[in-house]
């Protein structure tokens, strides 16, 4: 087989629960396809431990939540020449953001002094600070693409990644919707 | 509420998106497209109910108007050119659709009504993949005092189709609404829990035309809920013959 330069990918999850990595886990074996088309550089699935200097599509799942999250969705956009945010949490904030109708204070409390029988303590070593308001990714750094869904489906998640590499933008709202 | 026409009804010529139709006179022109299948999105439209025109989604373009009209309230005329779908108001739309999402907390993924949502429908129709303008977050109460019933006030679009069925087909008035613009809310008697109205029959009526997850049966979980507006059509007709 010849040896095309390949489309180099990045994936990160943020606040979430990693499903939208496991539904893209689920495209099974088109997984062999698409790893003779792309080449994922840093993931949460793979070894690489840095962040390449330039990667041409990148792949945020789960909202803004906390610092980390933060200048993780700002790196990825530095070195990310395509931005996709995957699935409700990185859409529109979803179940992470539902404590947002919450004073931080009272979060921070609930997690670590009301719940807790054994030395309560507010975390702050070790552990990034959360942010005020947990926010979806695009609100934070411009987004090229938005893929709804909790999480999309497999069908959904191959479909976008196959449109893009054979040099569509796809329309995500055919296959896939909030809450989907 | 639309006037009433004379009793002598006519008959005009009219189009819609380029095609041409005829209707009589008193009808809307969201009627028309869609007994054409000419699918205007709507929220507060609903057949069988009186026309409120608040939720702006049926806007259309006359050609030769300055103004948007609102389709469900607006009745077809003479010549009429009236445009369903153009750019501007895929815009406008998708517009409208995110500042719903934006003002309470519709969180499809554990709504009640997920997958079944006429408001969730509609943004994945008008191409909204996301909200552009930044979240209100506001906290809305949830009131689970109505043994059969709840509602949630975090999903409520106020398209007041609830108080308009409870006043105009079941005839309680339980439903009403309070407040003014952005704090206005749906009201049970006068804003006291539902489980406590004098006057709610618990036809559940309200739940079944509500477009959301707003007002929902008790007991129902994520994806759970699904309405059934068959009776509103019977019920209409049935007084109509009357």
């Amino acid at each position: 087989m010849s040896e095309t330069k390949k489309i180099t990918v990045a994936t990160t999850w943020l606040d979430g629960c990693s499903g939208c990595h496991m539904s893209l886990l689920d495209i099974d074996e088109r997984l062999i396809e698409l790893a003779q088309r792309v080449d994922i550089v840093y993931s949460p699935l793979v070894d690489g431990k840095h962040l390449p200097e330039t990667v041409d599509v990148g792949i945020i799942e789960g909202s803004v939540s906390n610092e980390e999250d933060l200048a993780k969705a700002q790196d990825f956009r530095r070195h990310c020449k395509f931005l996709i945010s995957l699935g409700d949490c990185a859409v529109n904030g979803n179940v992470p953001a539902m404590r947002n109708l919450f004073q931080l204070d009272a979060v921070y409390d609930r997690a670590y002094s009301e719940n807790v029988q054994h030395n309560p303590v507010r975390p702050d070593d070790g552990v990034p600070a959360l942010l005020d308001v947990v926010k979806p990714v695009h609100a934070v750094v411009p987004v090229d693409l938005h893929v709804p869904g909790c999480p999309p489906s497999a069908d959904t998640i191959w479909f976008v990644l196959s449109q893009l590499l054979d040099g569509c933008v796809p329309n995500p709202n055919e296959v896939t919707r909030f809450g989907a | 509420m639309i006037p009433t026409p004379a009793t002598n009804v006519r008959v005009v010529t009219f189009k819609i998106d380029d095609r041409d139709f005829s209707a009589r006179e008193d009808e809307t022109i969201i009627q028309v497209a869609w007994e054409n299948g000419i699918r205007i999105p709507s929220l507060c439209y609903l057949e069988g109910l009186s026309v409120w025109g608040a939720c702006r989604l049926c806007v259309v373009e006359i050609v030769g108007s300055p103004r948007l009209v609102s389709s469900c309230s607006t009745r077809v005329a003479e010549g009429m050119e009236i445009r369903t779908d153009t750019e501007p108001l895929q815009a406008y739309r998708r517009m409208i659709l995110e500042l719903l999402f934006s003002e309470r907390n519709h969180v499809c993924s554990v709504c009640v009504s997920n997958g079944h949502c006429e408001l969730q429908n509609l943004a994945q129709q008008c191409g909204m993949d996301h909200v552009r303008i930044p979240y209100r977050n506001a906290a809305y109460q949830v009131d689970s005092s109505h043994d059969l019933f709840r509602v949630d006030h975090n999903r409520c679009v106020l398209c007041t189709r609830c108080v308009r069925v409870c006043d105009e087909i079941e005839g309680a008035h339980t439903w009403d609404s309070m407040g003014r613009g952005i704090h206005t809310q749906v009201i049970t008697d006068l804003n006291r829990p539902w489980g406590e109205s004098d006057s709610c029959t618990g036809c559940g009526k309200c739940v079944q035309v509500c477009p959301t997850g707003a007002l929902v049966q008790q007991g129902t979980s994520v994806g759970e809920m699904h309405k059934d507006r068959q009776f509103l059509p019977y019920l209409s007709r049935m007084r109509d013959a009357q």
